[in-house]
């Protein structure tokens, strides 16, 4: 197997690690929200942040629609990952929440197996 | 196994005594739920990505009658291309069921998980559409599920 040109534009690149930090964002958003609500409409109609997540995590997908419809989606796919360490470090920030080494571990496997799968999508 | 099941009826004690005593003490982390709960958001996330995975499916079928439309012309699409707006319909409800997760759950763990979704396409994309299914894929599956696995666990601290 000789090496491949590489078919992916560097727009589609950018574009897809955009989207996954902001992706990432957008659930740090949605758990603001969430641990606002009360068992009533307008807490959920009213939620600013629950909005602003829900908001993120479209404007995410749509410019991921963007990213991936032109380029390698062997390339795409591992940058997706980046969201998951992003939001380790958000969680952290704001939420408190501890990074333990399991966490490290399961995010360590996690983006090993999605570079496993796109390399096997190839 | 047998740990969790000896785990269960503590965590139900500590559900009680965490109700009384965090109204008491001031703790410094607010993030503190019981695991019972903590594990039960773990659970939906991961039976959810299965929506996801199978709005990700319709979501490409969509993408690619879009991939020379302007940024626009995409947003026009999600709502006028039959696959795309299937495929945000679902995200929506997975989304529902995700925010209702994150109020018990920590948002490291849990955001992590939806990785599992590329699990489901790689089995959906092999049962469905008959694409091959090769060694190197099913490690990688097994690597992903093992890492979830593995965050499920630590995320009890």
């Amino acid at each position: 197997m000789g090496r491949q040109k590489l078919t992916t534009p560097v727009s589609s690149i950018a574009l897809v690690l955009v989207a996954s930090v902001i992706g990432s964002a957008g659930a740090v958003f949605l758990k603001s929200g969430a641990m606002n609500l009360q068992p009533n409409v307008s807490s959920i109609v009213f939620n600013w942040r629950l909005a602003l997540g829900i908001v993120t995590y479209m404007l995410s997908s749509v410019l991921f629609v963007k990213g991936m419809s032109n380029g390698e989606l062997s390339v795409l796919f591992p940058m997706v990952s980046l969201g998951y360490i992003c939001t380790l470090a958000w969680s952290r920030l704001f939420f408190q929440e501890v990074i333990t080494r399991a966490k490290v571990m399961g995010i360590g496997l996690i983006l090993l197996g999605i570079i496993f799968l796109s390399l096997a999508n190839k | 196994m047998f740990i969790i099941l000896f785990y269960v009826p503590t965590d139900c004690y500590h559900m009680e005594a965490g109700g009384v005593l965090s109204s008491v003490t001031v703790s410094p982390d607010a993030q503190v739920v019981d695991p019972h709960k903590r594990r039960q958001a773990a659970l939906i996330v991961a039976c959810c990505t299965l929506l996801i995975a199978v709005a990700q499916i319709l979501i490409k079928i969509g993408a690619n009658r879009l991939s020379r439309a302007g940024f626009l012309e995409t947003m026009i699409g999600i709502f006028t291309v039959p696959p795309l707006f299937a495929g945000y319909c679902l995200y929506g409800v997975f989304t529902v069921l995700f925010v209702y997760a994150l109020r018990h759950g920590e948002v490291s763990v849990l955001y992590p998980i939806i990785a599992l979704g590329y699990v489901w396409v790689a089995i959906l994309s092999a049962v469905v559409f008959h694409e091959a299914m090769n060694p190197l894929k099913v490690v990688a599956i097994a690597i992903i599920v093992a890492g979830v696995a593995v965050l499920g666990w630590g995320g009890k601290s």
